[in-house]
């Protein structure tokens, strides 16, 4: 047919972010084994709380079995052939921006992330992740004014070891899943954030992550808490160059909402996702998890999840406090042979709590697109409610699309609603909107983006903007 | 004045027009030519092929054309994607109009009038803009602007959906404009309202097609041709009479007939 080539040729996605920075690094050897976790923590002039943290988790790992439950299939992991260090060459101690590495600034110029004192976007702190190392962290003082703390976790652990031994590890221990064990044993950098009890954050803050070399993974660990009547909204981009071997990025983040704190987490993800033939990509396995703590909290991940060869990855709630909320806005777009097997866990433990779940999957080409979720009402959660709603939309006649909605409840008195449905974009309404004089692609842009308006309203409007782009660039080919 | 019209060029002219679809032949020589300010009525029974022609004449994908050629405004069209044929002024009323979940009427219908726009070298019309247009063209069809901010068609009862494509036909001011049952599941009130709006929007620079079963809406708008279609080919073409004569003879009256030319 020939609608459908067209569609094969439209979902067709140039990688804008696949370029190289040729910098000199330093990595250490391929390999994991105590030696190298120690290597790690020495050259990170970590305190031994830490060191023991780690260490600790490595035993757990070894012990540990990696999942395969969910619905993905990729070749198996050598976990001794990745390095699990690398670093820009730079001097040891940076004092202000104009001791940058200029390639690495440019690096992130060119991704469209200015931090440059006078290039550096104005209404948005960033937090840069090159590697294993955070290069920059804009706004500081202005932030240090409101007593908020925004900083590379490597940082912290020197200038804040009390919070950071208070909360790592509180949301989601090294126990928690393979994943997460390993990323505990060798987590690089990645951000961390601390709202002090009553305060409104003056800017939105962003972390960007940047994985620039092809041997070595990216672990990195963010650690947010929102103490007492605070509120944040965080964001999270990330991008890859092309390589043809994959690269493992295993993340984990916990937030942490006190009473009346409120947390926004927002992610655009865009790894490297492979070539058509599927070679290459990220293999992104993360875990990311809040907790409502306190009383009326709340914590809300909005996703739109469009690279990545293999996506693993449930960004979860604890809704401890009474009255607390957990909200997931998800939308995850695969494409050629992209797998992606994504959701939210819901977990209500203390009374009247709240949780809502938008899930819209889009899956184009050969690709493998999978909803999964847990929502799970403990004894006491009585009066809590949940709804969850999980669309699919396919592309095309090759890809395909699942949803595994598991559902708990050990409370008669709660309430659980979920909705599901599939949906493929149709001959006959590419045709009604060409016949009105729309163009192939921005009728298949136009639907795309109609699917996903519950969750982009949720987004900031920057990021929403950005989003509604990314997803028309992914679904731009070569049509005319 | 039938000889006055034709002193212009025609608007659209379907010559010897054979098409099928996944092998199957649909269409088996269909001529057809319509001048400024003409309304040529198609009539026939289901599966005749008068949808496919209308389908055909705006580009459907699904249709390969095997034989013949389907000029506008003197230019051979085969070729041209459906976005193209909308741009230059062709319109299909559909007679289902299409649901599109998600997509907001009020930019459907900026969009598709701002690439109309575009193609003539009118300037692009922003969102306030347009919509002081589109509340001007909502008179026509008696529609709410509530309508506006609805999805696509999405909700829209039977008679709503039509209006909504005459809404289109205002805002697109096409050259042509081919109706496919256009009345079809419309109560008295909405085949009025829908049959003065096409009245409106229609002038002697443009020329319509109306592909009905019906003689009611033939009863509002006054054909100066119609033509009756059976397995694939226009079998006869007469004055509106022949709707009327049609009404009361019933389709079996036209088995008899031999295809002319």
């Amino acid at each position: 047919m020939v609608n459908e080539n067209l569609v094969k040729d439209v979902v067709k996605e140039p990688y804008k972010y696949g370029f190289v920075t040729d910098i000199e690094t330093e990595k250490i050897e391929k390999g994991l084994n105590e030696d190298i976790i120690k290597l790690i923590s020495q050259k990170k002039e970590e305190p031994k709380f830490l060191l023991d943290f780690r260490l600790k988790a490595f035993k757990k790992w070894q012990k540990m079995k990696e999942p395969d439950w969910a619905a993905l299939g990729y070749k198996k992991i050598d976990y001794q052939d990745i390095i699990y260090y690398s670093a820009p060459k730079q001097k040891e101690k940076i004092s202000s921006l104009d001791e940058v590495d200029p390639k690495l600034l440019e690096t992130f110029d060119k991704l469209g992330i200015p931090l440059t004192e006078q290039k550096k976007l104005t209404n948005v702190a960033v937090d840069a992740v090159f590697d294993s190392v955070s290069i920059a962290t804009t706004f500081r003082e202005e932030l240090a004014e409101h007593g908020v703390i925004f900083c590379s976790i490597s940082e912290a652990v020197k200038n804040h070891a009390d919070l950071i031994e208070k909360y790592l590890g509180t949301v989601v221990p090294a126990s928690d899943n393979y994943f997460a064990a390993l990323n505990s044993a060798v987590f690089s950098d990645g951000s961390f954030v601390y709202i002090p009890k009553g305060v409104t954050c003056p800017m939105d803050l962003s972390s960007y992550f940047r994985i620039n070399s092809g041997d070595s993974g990216q672990f990195e660990r963010t650690l947010i808490i929102a103490e007492e009547s605070s509120s944040v909204s965080y964001l999270e981009g990330c991008t890859a160059p092309m390589f043809d071997t994959n690269t493992l990025h295993a993340a984990v983040v916990e937030l942490i909402a006190l009473d009346d704190a409120s947390i926004k987490y927002s992610t655009v993800q865009n790894w490297y996702a492979g070539d058509e033939e599927g070679v290459g990509g990220i293999f992104n396995f993360v875990t990311k998890r809040g907790k409502c703590l306190g009383k009326r909290s709340k914590i809300s991940w909005s996703q739109v999840e469009t690279g990545s060869a293999i996506t693993w990855k449930y960004p979860s709630c604890l809704l401890l406090g009474e009255e607390s909320v957990g909200e997931f806005y998800s939308v995850a777009l695969t494409n050629n042979l992209q797998q992606a097997d994504t959701g939210t866990k819901m977990i209500h433990i203390g009374p009247k709590t709240k949780s809502t779940i938008v899930s819209k999957g889009i899956s184009a080409g050969n690709s493998k697109n999978s909803y999964r979720g847990l929502v799970k009402m403990g004894t006491k959660a009585t009066g809590s409610r949940n709804y969850s709603q999980c669309d699919s939309m396919l592309i095309g006649d090759q890809a395909s699309a699942n949803t595994f909605p598991y559902i708990k409840s050990q409370q008669p008195n709660s309430e659980i609603e979920h909705e599901a449905s599939t949906c493929r974009i149709s001959e006959d309404q590419l045709f009604y909107l060409q016949s009105r004089g729309i163009e192939f692609e921005e009728a298949v842009s136009m639907m795309v983006s109609g699917f996903c308006r519950d969750v982009f309203n949720q987004l900031p409007m920057e990021f929403a903007a950005e989003a509604d782009k990314l997803l028309a660039l992914k679904l731009e080919g070569s049509v005319g | 004045m039938q000889s006055k019209m034709k002193e212009s060029d025609p608007i659209l002219e379907v010559e010897n027009l054979s098409a099928s679809t996944d092998n199957l032949p649909i269409l088996k020589g269909v001529s057809l030519t319509v001048y400024p300010g003409e309304i040529h009525a198609i009539m026939g029974r289901n599966g005749c092929g008068k949808s496919t022609l209308s389908k055909i004449i705006a580009g459907h994908p699904s249709y390969n054309i095997t034989n013949g050629d389907i000029k506008f405004l003197g230019e051979n069209i085969n070729s041209l994607e459906p976005e193209e044929r909308s741009q230059s002024g062709i319109f299909l009323g559909f007679q289902y109009p299409i649901e599109i979940p998600g997509v907001s009427n009020l930019e459907f219908l900026r969009v598709s009038t701002n690439a109309r726009r575009k193609f003539l070298n009118k300037e692009e019309l922003d969102t306030f803009d347009f919509e002081e247009l589109v509340k001007e063209k909502l008179e026509i069809v008696k529609m709410d602007q509530a309508f506006l901010s609805r999805s696509v068609n999405q909700g829209f009862s039977g008679g709503e959906k039509k209006r909504n494509e005459i809404l289109q036909m205002a805002l697109l001011e096409p050259k042509i404009a081919i109706l496919d049952e256009t009345d079809s599941g419309l109560d008295i009130d909405a085949l009025r309202i829908v049959a003065s709006g096409i009245k409106k929007i229609s002038n002697a620079q443009t020329g319509i097609i109306l592909i009905t079963h019906y003689q009611r809406l033939l009863d509002e708008i006054k054909p100066n041709y119609v033509h009756v279609m059976s397995d694939g080919q226009i079998i006869k073409t007469g004055e509106s009479d022949l709707a009327t004569e049609l009404e009361e003879k019933g389709y079996e009256w036209t088995d008899n007939f031999i295809k002319e030319t």
